[in-house]
Order: structure tokens, then sequence, then C-alpha cells
């Protein structure tokens, strides 16, 4: 039988026998920014539509999460860095082709708008609540006249954040697990469904809860669809890709993908949300739970996973 | 100007000699390596034949690891060689894992490192290190736009290849078969 044996000398730290260069804090850091790109899409989204006052969890209490998401979120970038003190160069420059200078010039406009879209809600948070000085209070009434243009700023950065997760991997070529226009929207849907199960968690009126149920099963449907496409993709492949499509399918990550991501994180909490929606006594953190540690299990797999595929010459 | 590198994988006996160079006179820290031996058997026992290849950064025309860099430490400069500014880089990493040819690793002082084509020495008139160490005189280095040069009569000549052509990063290290 013809062979192929492939002998090699080097032995670099991080780099062989696979890559290990990402660790834990990059999917960490995926997923807060998915689920904060989510949960801003529908606040933005429903003050567009001015339907504020009917889904007040979407639009008000889910937000104050958003700031603490993006600032742990951009903390575990930072501690995956290697020249930390170096960071500051990312806001010297826009590389108009590097999806990581995109994202970061992104994470710089959405993450203080995320802070003054909190604030200006602090005062129906908190009732007694004052900012003491005057000129803070005249900067939230001027903030709170803004909300509909702050909006539409922010529907586009969430937008932008959401997909960008994916980018960021599908623009590395030589890795055939990332390099697929697919990841771009399958983070993005996956991200609006995390933030759709915590809206849907905390909020407190059944028509909100249910409406964001139905958003979070349309979700999932699409999730599961692009799945399907994702491996298709794969199959009808170059070699490399048939190799990492193989990953998952029948190595290593196939279990925790199919058993975890799949079953776990999609079709048990869609049948979990339409038992719900149909009235049977389920509670709404059942669902949501299983969502977002699906969500969070997705971008793990996909980042381990896809350090472990390449070229072979 | 185009500067590539040509390794003859008939003269290659794999003795590491670059690797050493290379180590050497780019104080590259211990364990790592800029320059690597690859050897690559195929056939039916016992019909076999071994390539020996000596690797490194492929200098790419379409380099990923450029496009990927978000502060622009990793840059082309003149010939196209492919260079990082370690005070620029804030080793992210994205460049790592956009390579194909795993050419690049993280310097323990923090940012990414890699092959140069020694364009220190390569200013001022000499050879690469590895070039102009090696013992059977299997590499040559120069100007793919000079037609006298050694690299454009070998690959006029010879028959070569480059390595994963299928990733579209058109590499300038050539392999003559």
């Amino acid at each position: 039988m013809e062979e192929e044996i492939i002998t090699s000398g080097r032995n670099i730290p991080h780099i062989d026998p696979t890559l290990d260069i990402w660790h834990w804090p990059i999917p960490v850091y995926l997923f807060l920014g998915g689920l904060a790109a989510g949960i801003m899409f529908f606040a933005s989204l429903y003050t567009i539509m001015r339907r504020d006052h009917e889904l007040p969890t979407a639009v008000k209490w889910s937000t104050f999460l958003v700031p603490f998401l993006l600032v742990i979120g951009l903390f575990a970038l930072f501690i995956d860095l290697k020249n930390q003190w170096n960071f500051w160069r990312l806001y010297v420059t826009f590389r108009i082709e590097s999806p990581m200078s995109w994202g970061a010039w992104v994470l710089m406009g959405i993450t203080p708008l995320s802070f003054l879209w909190a604030a200006s809600y602090l005062k129906e948070l908190l009732p007694g609540w004052s900012w003491r000085l005057p000129v803070l209070e005249k900067f939230e009434a001027w903030i709170i006249r803004q909300r509909r243009k702050i909006a539409w700023i922010m529907i586009i950065l969430s937008a932008l954040l959401g997909i960008y997760t994916g980018i960021l991997l599908s623009a590395f070529n030589a890795r055939p697990l990332w390099n697929t226009a697919i990841l771009g929207p399958l983070f993005l849907v996956s991200g609006l469904s995390t933030g759709a199960a915590v809206i849907m968690w905390m909020s407190k009126s059944v028509h909100e809860s249910h409406l964001f149920g139905r958003i979070d099963l349309l979700l999932i449907a699409i999730e599961l669809f692009l799945i399907t496409h994702l491996f298709m993709g794969f199959l009808a492949g170059p070699e490399v890709q048939l190799a990492a499509a193989d990953l998952f399918l029948n190595g290593e990550f196939a279990f925790p993908f199919w058993g975890g991501v799949v079953f776990l994180g999609l079709l048990l909490p869609m049948v979990l949300e339409i038992a719900k929606l149909r009235g049977r006594k389920i509670p709404a953190a059942l669902p949501a739970i299983l969502i977002l540690a699906g969500g969070f299990l997705l971008r793990y797999l996909i980042v381990e996973g896809g350090e472990m595929t390449g070229y072979i010459y | 100007m185009r500067y590539a590198m040509a390794i003859d994988t008939k003269k290659c006996v794999g003795c590491a000699d670059c690797v050493v160079a290379c180590q050497i006179e780019n104080d590259v820290p211990h364990g790592y390596c800029r320059d690597w031996i690859t050897e690559k058997t195929v056939g039916t026992y016992p019909k076999l034949e071994m390539e020996i290849r000596s690797e490194r950064c492929n200098h790419c025309e379409n380099a990923p690891c450029v496009r990927c860099c978000p502060t622009g430490a990793s840059y082309i400069a003149e010939g196209g060689v492919v260079l990082v500014e370690a005070a620029k880089c804030i080793g992210c990493g994205a460049c790592i894992e956009s390579c194909p040819y795993d050419a690049r690793y993280s310097h323990p002082e923090g940012h990414v490192d890699k092959c140069t084509f020694c364009i220190h020495r390569v200013r001022e008139g000499k050879q690469p290190a590895c070039v102009a160490v090696c013992p059977t005189k299997c590499m040559y280095f120069g100007d793919l736009d000079d037609p006298s040069s050694e690299i454009s009569k070998q690959l006029r000549t010879r028959k070569f290849k480059v390595l994963s052509p299928e990733a579209g990063t058109k590499p300038h290290v050539y392999y003559l078969i």
C-alpha cells in the first residue's frame, strides 16, 4: 500500500504538534461579545420600533448586564495577549483588511455607548438615584432625548459585533474549520439567540417572555440550518476541510458537539420552549441556561477544533 | 526587486546546519527555531522515496499574516520580505493562526517572531545565514526580477514546486524537485 510519512524536526512551544496559541479567554470573549450584541440588538430594535413600554426587559433591564459582559470580555481578550502593554497600538491604527482591527474599533464604540444606555435607565431601576452634579443631570436628560438616535447607531454596532466574532475566525485561511463564510452568520444568530434567552429568562411579563421564546425558536431553527450548511460546505470542500469536518463527525469533537451543542444546547431547549408556549409549566431558566451553555460550548469547540486543523504538505 | 529562495531537495541531506546557523545569527531563544527540516517519505516498501526540505517562512506574496494583523506590526518590506516590527506587536496571535505553514511563533518576550530572510545581512550584500552555511550548497537566495541571478537561473532550468499552493498564499520559497 502506498504510504506517506512526514517527520519534522520542529518542536516549538505552543506551535507543535498542534497550535495552542489561543486559550479559554478567546471563546469566553466570543461568547460574551455575542451575548452583549444579542441583548443590545433587541434593545435598540424595540427602541426604534417604539415598543419600550411594552417590552421593558428587552429595552431597559437586560441592558444593565451589557457593560459588565463587555468589560469582562475585553479583560479576557487582554489577558490572552502576549504583549499586553502594547494593546493601545490597536487604537493608533485602523487596518481595513484585519477583522481584529474592525472588532477593536467596534468595541471602542459599543462599550461606552452601552454604559450610557444603561445609565440613562438607572433612575427607573433605582427610583431614589441622583447624579448629584447638575451637569450630569443635564447630560442624562440630553441622552434620554437622543435615545432613538443612539438606538440606530447601536443596532448597527451590535450587528457588527455579533457578526465580527465569527468573521474573526473565518478570515484565517490557514485553519480549514474556520475558513468558511457561514461562521459569521452562525455566530451572529447564536449571539442573538443567547441574548433572546437572557431576556426571556429575566422578563416578568408573560407577553414579553413568550415573544422572546418565539424569537428564540426561530433563531434556533436558523442556527440548525446554518450548522447543516456548515458541514455540507465542508463535505463538498477540499481535502483539508474534509479532515476538519471529520474531527466533528467522527473525531474527538463529535460527541461534545452533537451531544452538547446540538442536542443539549439547541434541540432540547427548542422542545422545552415549544412546551412552554403551549402552556406547560417549565421555568424559563431551564431553556435559557441550556441555550447559554450551548452558545459557549459552540465557540469553545470551534476555537479549540480550528487550532487542530491545518494544511499538510 | 523580489527576493526569493530556492532549495534543492535533491541535494539537501537534512543536516540542520541551516537551523543552527539561523538560531545563532538571529539569537533565537532556546527551544524555538525560524527554520526547520521536514522529511517526507512516500511509496510502497521497499520502493520508497524521501524528500528532505529546509523550511521557513515563505514570504508569501498574498500574505495572510499581514492581512490579519490589527496593528500593522506585520508588514511587507523591500523585495517582498515579510517582517514583524516587535515594538508594534501586541501578541494577539492572529498572524500565527493565519499562517498555513505555522512559520511564526510567540517569542518569550511577547512579540511574534519568524524568518526575516536575514534582511540585515542581505542589506549588507551578504547571503542569509542558512544559505551561507549550507555544506551541500543546496540553497539559493536572490532577486527573481534579475534574470541573471542564480535563483532565476535555477528556476528557469529546474522543475520546482511551492508548499500548499492551494492555500492561495503565493509562496516565495521554491523547492527544486
